[in-house]
């Protein structure tokens, strides 16, 4: 009897695995407010699906629920990928309402987005402890890398082993500044590019296909 | 418990300057990671820094986050500035400690309210804040 439970615990191991492979894997694109986050997901989710993700803003935290774009089939060097991306909020451990009045908000919307704000950072914290298989870091290439939540989340990341992607992104304005994100996680490869216009996306594909392959 | 906040004399006006408490790692060594957030945040929360000796694991900071997030509430509370050294590009972890699992939780972590600290310059170094009066 013992036996033959052990052996179809086994058989059973064996075929979840075989369909867990099988399974897209979900990816969680990740950084700082205003990275440009939504602007990768919509431009990975348009090349490959035809469809946006979620709606772009320059105002910070646009995006206030993790959104996922389900079954992204990117196919690299004759081999097919299949994700689920995940865009989530921008991750502070801050957020003030009377920020959001200076972008042309009454009160009483900027107290709703400030509310929708956190209980999505907190939805994007829990996401990455327990939902996603790998992460894109974005960083903005024009501003300081050497930030707490940036070197907390590259903790938090590495921690659980989970496969990270560090981008640097809008390398199309005149500020941009790769190397300084190249030197604050060296343990990192970082790949630039420019998600709104669409700069070194073969590479960014290549990568994902190496990373999350 | 032995994770709340130390007691202080009451006949200290808190107006008159900045509360620091110093928390050692040994009061934190016996405490879950939650009693540690709660620690924290009910220490922020009334306007202290909070610096602890030996910091939090990567996924206390994730739960610090997350915790944090709940409680911020407009005019009242919002949120917390943190700051430690940056890990050297080497990595702090000897081989041992990679291969077994074992994360060097052990550095100075600086933790206050949102709208009373600012960093002012931070490197592997040294951690420079301005600290304001309520």
């Amino acid at each position: 009897m013992g036996l033959l439970t052990s052996l179809k615990d086994s058989i059973s191991r064996v075929t979840d695995g075989l369909f867990a492979a099988d399974e897209p894997k979900r990816i969680g694109i990740y950084g700082p407010p205003n990275a440009g986050k939504t602007t990768l997901a919509n431009r990975i989710a348009r090349d490959w699906t035809g469809d946006a993700v979620g709606p772009e803003s320059h105002i910070p935290h646009e995006t206030r629920r993790a959104r996922r774009k389900e079954n992204v089939e990117i196919e690299r060097n004759g081999r097919k990928v299949t994700i689920d991306i995940v865009d989530t909020p921008g991750v502070t451990t801050k957020v003030d309402y009377k920020e959001f009045l200076d972008h042309d908000m009454d009160k009483e919307d900027a107290v709703r987005r400030s509310r929708e704000a956190t209980e999505g950072v907190a939805e994007a914290m829990h996401w990455l402890r327990e939902d996603v298989d790998g992460v894109i870091y974005v960083l903005d290439s024009t501003t300081d890398p050497f930030t707490q939540v940036n070197t907390m989340l590259i903790g938090i990341i590495e921690s659980q082993d989970l496969p990270a992607l560090i981008l640097a992104n809008k390398t199309d304005l005149a500020d941009s500044d790769v190397q300084q994100i190249a030197n604050a996680f060296p343990q990192h490869e970082t790949i630039p590019l420019s998600a709104l216009e669409g700069e070194n996306m073969d590479e960014v594909y290549t990568k994902i296909a190496e990373y999350f392959g | 418990m032995p994770g709340a906040t130390p007691d202080v004399d009451e006949g200290d006006d808190p107006n008159d300057g900045v509360r620091i408490d110093m928390i050692s790692g040994a009061r934190m060594e016996g405490l879950t990671g939650m009693e540690k957030i709660r620690l924290i945040l009910d220490g922020v929360r009334d306007g202290n820094i909070v610096i602890l000796e030996e910091g939090l694991s990567p996924d206390e900071e994730s739960k610090l986050i997350e915790v944090t997030m709940t409680e911020i509430s407009p005019d009242d509370f919002t949120g917390i500035e943190i700051e430690t050294y940056p890990k050297p590009a080497s990595g702090n972890q000897s081989f041992l400690d990679k291969l077994m699992g074992r994360e060097s939780t052990q550095k100075l972590t600086v933790i206050g309210p949102a709208n009373r600290i600012e960093t002012l310059h931070k490197d592997e170094n040294l951690i420079s804040t301005l600290v304001s009066r309520k």
